[in-house]
């Protein structure tokens, strides 16, 4: 029971900080009606500067977080206007073109912090890394649950963000019906670059909670990509709530998998449940709820 | 029409005699890895070209294709050549359940779905280790040390897949899958059973890219989960022939498989040695850069953009 | 034997009834006109009769068989065409490719096909833009290209979706000579129109809708006078005067 327990704590934690990835790829989708690919490698960029600030100037992950948000944002904004939004004119035979950029945006990434730091296995070791405290028998890593809690937060923010200011209405309005966004005036190549941006944000505050915990490498990136996607299904396309629910679930089942089944089945937990998802809830946890 | 017939006709003659011309190994094996790439290039083209169900995950068939000629070997203790027969049908077997299971999906999803399936199948192949011993891979003694039987054999292997697409393009089936690339709601309208004739593009798409990868076991004599089912240098590879050479033509995959082999080898080695090491480090940089130059400034390939791209070389305006 | 008879049938939107309760029935060899204000769920009942919506409930019997539940393109093989109110060309195929696919709904080599595509170009007037790709074509060849398609599957009956919006009044006229001519060959015809013009002249009988519901069926010189119609197209106060 306790084995139980303390899997099902850890499932959840690292559930938080998928969600956060997980978030930020569904608004990417919901506004542009593409999956981005490159989303793990923007986190992993994200993972290195944080890493480059604790090495140089010895700053703690935790305000690093600041430091890397706005440096994504910016690239993910510089991405959606110089390589993705130029593709709408590109009258092309594949409709996936945007799709495929992300993709080739993702090597590019990968390739040039394999040429700065080399392919060697990175890791930043605070005080906090492995400290931890109890409740009854189970264990809480503090990392963990500062993760979880920053990524709460974010979530919170982001909501209020959508649901309260103007950019967000523009932002659920153009994911909704993009054309008759546009006919009420919403500027949507701005609103995709923003929206780009912010997703790009969200994961690289991800990055930073991920890095006190988890190791870096410039392929590290991949899995996660491949991992926001799988929620994004699971919760349901273009579904902030669905993403956060997805998030956890996956989190969950990873964690069950990696103690019931095997540490070499975890990353295929992911992938089962997406399967299932697709063949008997199509749709996702969206559906279920109709949010 | 004449034309293209007699350069048909000279190609084929070429492709005939290369080893007699070019006697090297080196760029034998070139031409050899080349026309194995048009095959994968050409299925893939099948499905995504023309059918319009972008595969993110053509390592699937390939690398199912070369297991199983790999499995031969090493479990029923037979000779890989019989891969070559059944890789293509193995393929076909698991392409019915990936089929099954990312149709339900359009457009940028199925694209995404078919990526998914090939990381899973990796992960299957890594961790099966009593079938496949995982890590360790599959090794196998070669049939032939000289080159040419291999060259005959994929030769062989390309020319009946672009003549297999060629007449499928000019046949009902063909129609068929353009209609569904074009409108999937107009297609089913007209009475064309939309998700059946999916299936039969997959299906042949992941025949000859089975196929093609059996060929990879018996050739390389050497695979393992992390070369066959590689993302990058067989799903995006596959798709990165397709566009360079132009996508929905038949001779596109042709003419980019042979250019993306030509700009792999000569970044791989480094411009055969003459500039300095790091540069062949890069290569998969290149790549990278390369997707994203091909989408932004030849979305048609060379063979689609070819008049374009003679009025860039040739300085010329576009005649009204 | 009605050729279509709709019984009864409701679809529903999560909640919303964006048809309810519909019936009506169309006789073989007539043009039956279909008409209602905007989002009145013509277009709606046209997606429930070929199965691009599940019906939530009622039937739709065709031949008199249901065919409730089966595939759109099954649908077309037993006879029913369909044209669509935004047009969906096949955009980078020629005009000729695009008959052509659907002329394989009935025959199965490509000279036949290409020949029966041939024969419906020629009836839909559309001979000289064979060659072009369809993306290039006027609004008006286009509108006439998703008929020249709906007709090359050989169907008994043919829902033609506001086939005359956006047109000009040259175009209008060559479109009412071609349901016609259409009906002349012997098939059938269920149409949803705006232009009343248009569906007034060409129909033996309408159905009238408004919210999902029908409020008249006749000639259509009984519902041109039916107040219910009137009050629907033109306000309440109008009817009244």
């Amino acid at each position: 029971m306790t084995v139980f327990l303390q899997t099902l704590v850890a499932g959840v934690l690292i559930g938080g900080i998928y969600s956060l990835i997980g978030i930020g790829m569904t608004l990417i989708m919901g506004v542009m009606g593409i999956i981005n690919l490159a989303h793990g490698q923007l986190m992993m960029v994200a993972m290195y500067i944080t890493l480059v600030l604790f090495n140089v100037l010895h700053f703690d992950p935790y305000i690093s977080l600041f430091v890397a948000m706005p440096c994504l944002f910016l690239l993910g904004v510089l991405i959606q206007k110089f390589l993705l939004n130029p593709l709408m004119k590109i009258e092309s035979i594949l409709p996936e073109n945007q799709v495929l950029m992300t993709v080739g945006i993702g090597m590019v990434l990968t390739e040039i912090i394999r040429f700065i730091f080399s392919s060697d296995y990175k890791s930043v070791k605070t005080p906090y890394s492995s400290s931890a405290f109890f409740i009854g028998d189970i264990s809480f890593s503090l990392p963990m649950c500062i993760a979880f809690g920053v990524a709460l937060i974010f979530t919170g923010l982001l909501f209020w963000f959508l649901l309260k200011t103007d950019i967000g209405r523009s932002i659920r309005a153009t994911a909704q019906d993009k054309d008759a966004a546009t006919l009420m005036g919403v500027n949507t190549g701005r609103i995709t670059v923003i929206t780009f941006g912010l997703g790009s944000a969200l994961v690289a505050a991800a990055g930073s909670l991920l890095l006190p915990i988890f190791y870096l490498f410039p392929d590290v990136g991949g899995p996660f990509t491949l991992k926001a996607f799988v929620i994004t299904i699971l919760g349901g396309l273009g579904s902030t709530v669905g993403a956060i629910v997805g998030g956890v679930v996956l989190g969950i089942a990873e964690s069950l998998g990696a103690t019931y089944i095997g540490m070499g089945y975890k990353e295929m937990v992911g992938f089962v449940i997406f399967v299932l998802v697709l063949v008997f809830l199509p749709g996702g946890l969206k559906r279920l709820t109709k949010i | 029409m004449k034309s293209k017939n007699i350069t048909l006709i000279i190609l084929g003659i070429f492709f005939l005699l290369f080893p007699f011309i070019i006697k090297s190994e080196y760029y034998q094996h070139l031409v050899i890895i080349a026309l194995m790439w048009v095959v994968i290039g050409s299925s893939w083209n099948l499905l995504a070209g023309y059918t319009g169900q972008v595969s993110f995950g053509h390592a699937i068939f390939f690398g199912v294709g070369a297991y199983t000629a790999g499995i031969f070997v090493t479990k029923l203790e037979i000779s890989a050549w019989w891969g070559m027969l059944f890789g293509g049908f193995a393929a076909m077997l698991i392409a019915l359940f990936v089929g099954w299971v990312c149709f339900r999906l359009r457009g940028p999803y199925f694209a995404l779905a078919t990526l998914a399936g090939s990381e899973i199948i990796r992960l299957v192949a890594t961790n099966w280790e009593s079938l496949t011993d995982g890590m360790v891979g599959i090794l196998i003694i070669q049939s032939f040390r000289s080159k040419l039987p291999y060259y005959y054999i994929v030769l062989g292997l390309a020319a009946a897949c672009i003549y297999a697409i060629h007449l499928l393009m000019k046949s009902k089936w063909g129609y068929y899958f353009v209609s569904i690339r074009e409108d999937q709601d107009a297609a089913e309208s007209l009475g064309i059973n939309t998700t059946l004739y999916k299936n039969i593009s997959l299906l042949i798409s992941a025949f000859f890219a089975g196929s093609a990868g059996a060929f990879y076991m018996n050739y390389m004599a050497f695979i393992d989960p992390h070369v066959v089912f590689s993302l990058h240098y067989i799903s995006i590879m596959a798709i990165l022939v397709g566009i360079v050479g132009g996508v929905a033509t038949i001779m596109g995959p042709a003419v980019g498989a042979f250019v993306m082999v030509g700009v792999q080898e000569t970044f791989r080695s480094a411009f055969f040695g003459v500039a300095p090491r790091w540069i062949s480090e890069a290569h998969a940089l290149v790549f990278g850069l390369l997707v994203i130059f091909v989408i932004m400034f030849m979305a048609n390939g060379i063979v689609g953009d070819w008049g374009k791209i003679k009025r860039v070389l040739l300085g010329t305006r576009p005649s009204a | 034997m009605p050729l279509l008879e709709l019984k009864k049938l409701v679809k529903d939107f999560g909640g919303l009834k964006a048809v309810n309760e519909v019936s009506f029935q169309v006789e073989k060899g007539e043009i039956f006109g279909l008409i209602g204000p905007n989002g009145s769920g013509k277009t709606t009942i046209f997606n429930c009769i070929n199965n691009f919506y599940p019906i939530t409930n009622g039937d739709v019997i065709f031949k008199g068989k249901s065919i409730k539940g089966l595939k759109p393109h099954k649908v077309c093989h037993l006879g029913i065409g369909r044209t669509f109110q935004v047009v969906k060309p096949l955009a980078r195929m020629t005009v000729l490719e695009n008959v052509t696919a659907s002329a394989f709904c009935r025959f199965n080599t490509i000279r036949e096909a290409q020949k029966e595509a041939g024969r419906v170009l020629e009836f839909c007037n559309l001979n000289t833009s064979k060659e072009k790709l369809a993306k290039s074509l006027p609004i008006g060849s286009r509108k006439r290209l998703e008929i020249a398609r709906a007709l090359a599957t050989r169907p008994d009956m043919i829902l033609l979706d506001e086939t005359a919006a956006g047109l000009n009044p040259s175009e209008l006229d060559e479109a009412i000579d071609l349901i016609r001519r259409i009906r002349e060959s012997g098939i059938t015809i269920l149409i949803v129109e705006h232009i009343m013009k248009l569906i007034m002249s060409i129909s033996d009988r309408i159905h009238a809708i408004n919210f999902g519901q029908t409020i008249a069926e006749g000639s259509p010189k009984e519902v041109a006078d039916n107040p219910a119609v009137i009050e629907a197209y033109l306000g309440e106060e109008y009817a009244r005067s």
